[in-house]
């Protein structure tokens, strides 16, 4: 909790103005009744008129006064919790920009989003809800406390002793309640990911008419959430009735000292009387802490969460450059394992000058991706060494990385945003450079066709796309900026053949200097490559140019032949 | 407003109403309980005396011993009380979680296409668990208060009803000060919880596209923009709350005031003669005991604002027009033979702009139809009309002779089996997965079907077999296709949709996905939409669609001879 409490620092000094008005403002509101008592014990008595005046004149004032300070003391609660859940929300955005392919894996995409959601919520209502309710009941817990310690040091005693064991019950109630509202929050996640999972596969889900199922598995995962927050609640349940209990204990401990006392002759029974009026003032100030305990333990529990992730380490570090300039694009005996467990990726070794073509083929689940995934540093290879632009990609950090690649992903969402939006994509490109290379991606015939043209909006996830636009789109994204290495992964799996031929065409044209990468399952993207490698089960099992494996590798020309009908 | 937000929300309370009654009745026993014990307290007092060595002892210890009882049989209350109401509540988040995915799974496929996820995971999350809270703790402490106000109200009448004139004006007028903040203050939490759906809508969308966003090192830029979002959100956070700030202090105002006023008022009746000193302080002291119930009911006026613009986004939600239910008499479908037939059909997803003209076409019961044309012709659209995501704008589709809306929309879907083009899978095992479509498959037939799809060996690699649970990465999208072929082979479908199944996969697997097609093909009608022309070439019929229309049909051998569109692109394929 360090660090989240760490947010609260900038605020210190507006923190301490807001507790001290807010604490003026309890203060007022205490002494209220005593200017009512005084009104009924000494000027009514006294048929004191002008007093009664005074003293109702001054209780009007305080009034006004409390309000002002009660109000202008939860404004400034309200703006610390604001501004602090914004800071920790932006952090951890930042932060998971920043974290590695690796790192979003292993807490999967529908965790975080639920982190940077509900959690950041969580922690939002426990900083609210302790500035505001947290200062008037202690306040008037230790104030009584002290009160008494003034009207009977000894009952007061058995007082201490009492909120002594009061305060540490709360302790285990709420270190016991913290771990529930951490399970109670991974139930969550669960929630989401069926939100999420259903609201992209609903076509899917539909057409097998599975909405049944869905809803039974929703079902169960909001159970399973409900049931973890019930495990949770009858723990912090606990925590009021039982402070309730032990200061009531503490009630009538007082009462039998007290008698014992009275009975030794040391305490006038008055005494007691005074001593329990104070106590019913402590005992209203407990009135709403419950809740309190409940967003604390809520967002202790968020704040480990969210913590996770701030604090997760950089595992992607920078290594110093060597010296020997390397391939453009290559490996060197490159090994890797997603979950090492079986190599993904086993010895590939392949080189690749500036400006030329590659090409990779194989089975599906072969290693093409993994391969690609590696060239970009996604992710860090297990062994071996990675090429890219001449350097190895372990000594580039991801600034150096910046603007070195263009690339077509499988399974890449587009934005809820403008067709110009989703292929310059944050870059701030010009127009013209994305009108270009919408040219390029033969995207421009149907750009040209909606009615705003590069203005018109797409749907969530470019559902008002066929696959094949959406694809293009992609496709112009990684062109726009003109990189110097461009990886098309299976990039042209939704384009006919005759829009596939001319897109790689129009690259050879617009784009002459490119390094080029196409993984691809048709033998026509593949056939002008410098170099295709032939990848199976993680291995480069082949590598050369069409002519050369046609002659050498059997599944290259079999392939070659199922597509072409043996032209070749 | 309010009120009609808790008429909605009525229907979910109802079915836990005698709940709320045993639990109110429950705590109104606690409250009197720890009212008899100052009762008590008093009584023990007495028997302590004011002479020393004249403390009456057993009387102390029975009026204890019955304090004690007192307050653990309240403290335990309290907690039934507690732990009930939080269940009930529970419960009802619950319902209305569940009914919130209901509805969302009855929605037509372009609610989704518009709504971003993240805003739905708002609402049934972050608003849903904000009207929980309301429930499980605000209402406890609203029903304490509301005793404790009752309860010395009733005294004060009996004490003194000229004096109980004061809060004639005093009520009203925080009534009247509430009820005019409130108006202010509900639009301010409604913008609340729209910014929170915004920026988690924003959030879960840049999730999708993380790593074009790292490829093209736009983290600066998209950080940017998120904080615009996020402070939007914040600063309506802050908005609301802030508006909402003087909600509680100015009840509370009103409440000090009135005891200024029955002070000074009291004070006045009594140097007039109209009240004894005993009464007026009795009257004074139970003024009083208002405070405290009264300060923390108002401070829960912001909450139950809160909750109430939460539950209505969450209703918002419910109140969505469904697909159209089956119209009556709809006919079940048991079998088709799978005669499919478009006939004039027009539709765009925007009317203005149409996908299909006038499309025509006849797809005879048991053939292999294979769709091809270039991407954008209108492809995937014929198969989001015939499972009836949308309806045309005009022609009709008929299976077997029947327009397709005279089916049960279920179970024509029932009867088609299809692999779409966007594979989606879920977050379970991958024997779940592949028995998706056919819940009763048995782990042999799974597996038999993942043999056909030639994910077989793949999964036997894994460590834990059928029994992996997929995750976001690790399988690839021709791997999911695969798993979809196998999805879709263990269904007993009568027509058979292939939308770009295979469009990932190498051609040496298609080849042999296609021999196992080959026997799911026997006696059902097969609808292919590909670009291989491997995958087509022995199609009985070949339509070819072009710019929204049918531009050709016929077999392989005859389009080719026609020199049409087809031709064109079958020669595409050879061309660098």
């Amino acid at each position: 909790m360090r660090t989240i409490l760490g947010y609260l620092r900038p605020h210190a000094p507006r923190v301490a103005v807001g507790v001290t008005v807010k604490f003026t403002a309890a203060v007022l509101e205490l002494l209220l009744p005593l200017l009512l008592a005084h009104i009924i014990d000494d000027c009514v008595p006294a048929r004191d008129l002008p007093a009664v005046w005074r003293a109702g004149g001054l209780m009007l004032l305080m009034a006004f006064g409390a309000a002002f300070c009660n109000i202008t003391a939860n404004r400034m609660a309200a703006w610390v919790s604001m501004d602090m859940t914004r800071q920790l929300r932006r952090d951890l955005y930042q932060r998971t920009l920043l974290l590695s392919q690796a790192q979003l894996d292993r807490f999967s995409v529908s965790s975080i989003v639920s982190r940077l959601t509900n959690d950041t919520y969580n922690v939002h209502q426990m900083f609210d809800k302790i500035q505001r309710g947290g200062i008037r009941a202690p306040m008037l817990v230790l104030g009584g406390l002290a009160l008494t310690f003034f009207q009977a040091p000894p009952l007061a005693l058995v007082q201490l002793g009492v909120c002594s064991a009061t305060f540490f019950s709360i302790w285990l109630v709420t270190r016991r309640g913290i771990p529930r509202y951490t399970r109670a929050q991974e139930a969550v996640d669960t929630v989401v990911r069926i939100l999420r999972e259903n609201a992209a596969g609903v076509r899917v889900i539909k057409a097998l008419v599975c909405q049944e199922r869905e809803r039974e598995r929703f079902a169960a995962a909001s159970r399973a959430s409900k049931e973890a927050e019930e495990a949770a609640g009858c723990v912090m349940a606990a925590a009021n009735p039982l402070s309730d209990f032990l200061l009531n204990l503490g009630l009538v401990l007082v009462v039998l000292a007290g008698a014992l006392l009275v009975d030794r002759g040391r305490m006038a029974s008055g005494q007691i009387v005074a001593f329990l009026s104070y106590f019913t003032l402590i005992q209203t100030a407990t009135l709403g802490l419950a809740k309190l305990f409940v967003k604390f333990s809520k967002g202790v529990a968020s704040g480990r969460r969210i913590e996770e992730v701030l604090l997760a380490p950089e595992d992607q570090q920078v290594r110093a450059p060597g010296e020997a300039p390397g391939p453009e694009l290559g490996m060197e005996n490159v090994s890797f394992s997603y979950l090492g467990v079986e190599k993904d990726l086993d010895g590939a070794s392949f080189f690749l000058n500036k400006g030329e073509t590659l090409g990779i083929l194989g089975p599906t689940g072969s290693g093409k991706t993994t391969l690609v995934s590696l060239l970009l540093r996604l992710y860090d290879a297990d062994s071996g060494v990675v090429w890219a632009g001449g350097r190895d990609v372990s000594a580039l950090s991801r600034e150096d990385l910046r603007g070195r690649f263009g690339a077509v992903f499988q399974n890449e969402a587009l934005l809820n945003d403008s067709v110009y939006e989703n292929i310059s994509f944050l870059r701030g490109l010009s127009r013209e450079d994305v009108t270009a290379a919408a040219r390029t991606a033969q995207a421009w015939e149907f750009i040209e066709a909606l009615p705003e043209g590069l203005d018109a909006r797409l749907d969530i996830r470019g559902a008002n796309l066929s696959g094949g636009q959406r694809q293009r789109l992609l496709i112009a994204r990684a062109l726009a900026a003109r990189p110097g290495i461009l990886i098309l992964d299976s990039a042209d799996s939704a384009l006919d053949y005759r829009t596939a031929a001319a897109l790689h065409a129009a690259i050879r044209r617009d784009f002459p200097g490119v390094t080029l990468v196409v993984i691809s399952e048709r033998a026509a993207s593949l056939r002008d490559a410098d170099r295709i490698l032939v990848l199976e089960d993680g291995a480069i099992t082949a590598q050369g140019t069409h002519g050369e494996l046609l002659e050498t590798c059997g599944r290259y020309r079999r392939m070659a032949e199922l597509q072409m009908g043996g032209l070749t | 407003m309010k009120q009609t937000v808790l008429v909605r929300l009525g229907r979910f309370l109802r079915p836990y109403g005698l709940q709320f009654l045993l639990l109110l009745a429950l705590l109104l026993a606690g409250n009197l309980l720890s009212l008899a014990a100052p009762l008590l307290s008093g009584r023990a007092v007495n028997a302590v005396g004011i002479r020393a060595w004249g403390v009456d002892f057993p009387g102390v210890f029975r009026n204890c011993a019955g304090m004690l009882g007192c307050y653990a049989l309240s403290s335990l209350l309290n907690y039934t009380v507690s732990f009930r109401l939080l269940r009930t509540a529970q419960a009802v988040s619950h319902d209305l979680r569940k009914a919130a995915f209901d509805r969302m799974s009855e929605l037509p496929v372009d609610y989704f296409d518009t709504h971003p996820s993240g805003d739905l995971i708002s609402r049934v999350c972050y608003d849903v668990d904000t009207v929980n809270a309301t429930l499980s703790t605000d209402l406890l402490q609203l029903g304490t208060s509301v005793f404790t106000v009752a309860g010395s109200f009733l005294m004060l009448l009996l004490l003194s009803p000229r004096l109980t004139l004061v809060f004639l004006v005093t009520v009203p007028l925080s009534a009247a000060l509430t009820r005019f903040q409130m108006k202010r203050i509900h639009p301010l939490f409604r913008l609340r919880s729209k910014e929170l759906g915004a920026l988690n809508g924003f959030a879960e969308e840049r999730m999708g596209c993380r790593r074009s966003i790292r490829t093209y090192g736009v983290e600066k830029e998209d950080l940017s923009l998120f904080d615009e979002r996020n402070d939007a959100a914040s600063r309506a956070y802050y908005d609301a709350d802030r508006a909402s700030a003087a909600l509680g202090p100015s009840v509370n105002f009103v409440n000090n005031i009135s005891l200024t006023f029955v002070s000074v008022f009291g004070a006045l009746l009594y140097l007039g003669g109209g009240l004894s000193l005993g009464s007026l302080s009795s009257f004074v002291l139970y003024s009083r005991k208002f405070s405290g119930p009264i300060r923390e009911a108002a401070n829960l006026l912001a909450e139950l604002q809160a909750s109430a613009a939460a539950a209505e986004r969450v209703l918002d939600l419910l109140d969505q027009e469904p697909e159209a239910a089956d119209p009556a008499g709809a006919l079940p479908v048991e079998h088709l033979k799978g005669c499919i037939r478009f006939d004039h059909v027009t539709f765009g997803y925007d009317s203005a702009r149409p996908v299909l003209r006038d499309f025509t076409a006849h797809i005879p019961a048991g053939s292999l139809a294979a769709v091809v044309g270039p991407t954008g012709a209108g492809k995937t659209t014929l198969v989001s009309l015939l499972l009836r995501f949308y309806r045309p704008q005009s022609g009709t589709i008929t299976v077997d002779g029947v327009p397709l809306d005279a089916y049960s929309r279920d179970g024509l879907r029932r009867r088609l089996a299809l692999v779409l083009q966007d594979t989606w899978l879920f977050g379970g095992t991958i024997a779940e997965n592949i028995a998706y479509g056919a819940p009763g498959a048995s782990r042999e037939q799974i597996i038999e079907a993942a043999k056909a799809a030639r994910i077989h060996r793949f999964i036997s690699s894994l460590p834990q077999g059928y029994d992996t649970v997929l995750t976001d990465e690790g399988v690839s999208k021709g791997q999911k296709q695969l798993l979809a072929i196998a999805r879709c082979l263990l269904t007993d479908a009568d027509v058979v949709i292939l939308d770009e199944a295979t469009s990932n996969v190498d051609t040496e697997t298609e080849g042999e996905i296609s021999l196992a097609m080959e026997r799911l093909r026997q006696g059902r009608t097969c609808f292919v939409i590909a670009h291989r022309l491997a995958t087509i070439r022995g199609a009985d019929r070949i339509l070819v669609l072009d710019q929204g229309g049918a531009a050709e049909q016929g077999t392989h051998s005859e389009l080719l001879a026609a020199g049409g569109v087809y031709a064109q692109l079958y020669a595409a394929q050879f061309q660098s």
